[in-house]
């Protein structure tokens, strides 16, 4: 069954509404709604940070364990992204075991950060090939408003940009009790996003509200960083069953570079 | 970036042209028992698409009375991969499982088989890289075979980054797997992971369409060949 589910009578106005341009907040197809990002949702976490996108909001908070490097990589920490979407964050969202939805929205987040080169995994060796920092990211959304894929990248990299290293005793454990001096070593000029495009009929837009998003038929989302002035797209999937056209394709990456560095902008202010 | 696939000489590790796929091998009817199947091959990946439907959807109350929808189940069989993969569903192939769903349903108009599912079984034998758009290759055979109302069929490829060079049908995992309907302009999954320039996607989408007109050819073959037996 389909995640997006809304009457008939919304679907029909809205694409005619899509196809004029229009949108009920009066905002444009590509108009991101205002976003705000704050910090300290929990000092226990190692790192953590609140995205509010229009009404949805999301919290994403990192913890540090210390574990073995995997065989393959025994000079290399790893990273983990995890998280829910709680029933309180929608009437759509249900308890028990996790939903495709909630499979997929922290891989999505994974593959945008991994491969945006925000956090090197090398520099999160304690012991090569015994002992290494485990970063994971958990994403909650608190309410969800539409996009909440696009709110949980910005909230995941907020929050490894303000991620302190915990203390460790002579022991190798962690010191909860040590105030931690050591930030996470990231990539301070690396600040890697998801905008994902939305299809209802023949029309694209962003930022859907959750009824906007419940009546698209497609979407596809872009993992997308910059380094060097240059963009890089980091990671895509296309969800949902409508095709995408190549045009439609096409047409994103002219204004992907246009998206990124309007809404990265917008975001410099909370940092 | 410069446009390095034109240097067409180039021979990768495996002795194949930068656009050279590998050998495919199609068929269908390799399930007796379903309404559909088939086994798609490229090299040394194989996958295996059985489909069972349209028949009536349990638990009843997800079956929806405007349409009947699509259910795909894609997993790797335990002894396809060198360490044995633990039986049962991992999130990689939820995931999977999903976007194969997706690419292929834009193909299929299911309103006449209201409250039925069709159960796609898409199963890799041996994996070797690209099993998702082995998979899917399968499984759109499978469904023709099966005599399901379809558009057209889908053709999935990978392509990839080998060294500078984009290259098409890759060996090693890291890739962009795509699929199209495979007379359009249509693409039905992308799933790109990496680092690539926005310009540079135009020409991932070129080399995917030269792609999956063969795989298409290969798709078509098979069909024929098990209407003429």
């Amino acid at each position: 069954m389909s995640a997006m589910e809304c009457s008939n009578m919304t679907k029909e106005t809205l694409d005619r509404m899509f196809t004029e341009g229009k949108r009920f907040d009066g905002r444009g197809l590509l108009d991101y709604r205002p976003i705000e990002i704050s910090f300290d949702v929990s000092n226990k976490a190692e790192g953590s940070a609140r995205v509010k996108i229009g009404k949805t909001e999301v919290i994403v908070g990192v913890k540090m364990v210390v574990g073995e490097p995997y065989p393959d990589s025994p000079d290399k920490g790893n990273l983990t992204v995890s998280g829910d979407l709680l029933p309180m964050a929608s009437p759509r969202f249900e308890s028990g075991p996790p939903k495709f939805n909630a499979i997929e929205l922290p891989r999505l987040v994974d593959r945008a950060i991994r491969h945006s080169g925000i956090l090197d995994l090398k520099e999160l060796v304690i012991t090569s090939g015994e002992k290494v920092w485990i970063v994971i990211i958990d994403i909650y959304p608190i309410n969800d408003d539409g996009n909440i894929i696009d709110a949980a990248t910005i909230g995941a990299t907020a929050a490894l940009r303000k991620t302190m290293i915990p203390v460790l005793d002579e022991k190798g454990g962690i010191d909860y009790h040590k105030k931690s001096k050591t930030p996470l070593s990231i990539a301070k000029d690396i600040f890697p996003m998801i905008i994902t495009f939305f299809k209802l009929g023949d029309s694209v837009l962003l930022d859907p509200t959750r009824e906007e998003q419940e009546a698209c038929e497609a979407r596809i989302a872009w993992g997308i960083s910059k380094w060097e002035g240059q963009h890089m797209i980091n990671s895509c999937q296309k969800g949902e069953e409508l095709a995408f056209t190549r045009s439609d394709v096409e047409s994103m990456m002219d204004l992907i570079p246009k998206k990124f560095d309007e809404v990265s902008e917008k975001l410099k202010k909370f940092f | 970036m410069q446009k390095t696939h034109k240097m067409t000489n180039f021979k990768r590790p495996s002795g194949r042209t930068l656009t050279e796929m590998r050998k495919m091998y199609a068929k269908v009817g390799v399930v007796p028992n379903a309404d559909g199947s088939a086994m798609f091959a490229f090299g040394d990946t194989v996958a295996i698409a059985a489909v069972y439907g349209p028949r009536q959807l349990h638990p009843q109350h997800m079956q929806d009375p405007g349409t009947g929808i699509l259910r795909v189940n894609y997993d790797l069989l335990s002894f396809s991969v060198y360490e044995r993969k633990k039986p049962g569903p991992s999130r990689r192939s939820q995931e999977i499982s999903k976007v194969t769903e997706w690419a292929l349903s834009p193909v299929l108009d299911l309103k006449e088989f209201p409250n039925t599912v069709i159960d796609v079984q898409v199963y890799i034998l041996q994996a070797d890289a690209g099993t998702r758009t082995a998979g899917i290759n399968a499984a759109s055979l499978a469904l023709a075979h099966a005599g399901v109302p379809m558009k057209d069929l889908v053709c999935s490829i990978s392509v990839g980054k080998l060294d500078k060079n984009l290259v098409v049908d890759l060996d090693k995992a890291t890739d962009f797997p795509i699929a199209k309907i495979a007379s359009t302009n249509e693409y039905t999954l992308l799933q790109l992971d990496g680092k690539i320039q926005p310009g540079v996607v135009k020409e991932i989408l070129g080399l995917a369409d030269k792609a999956c007109e063969e795989i298409y050819e290969v798709q078509k073959k098979a069909l024929k060949e098990a209407i003429e037996q």
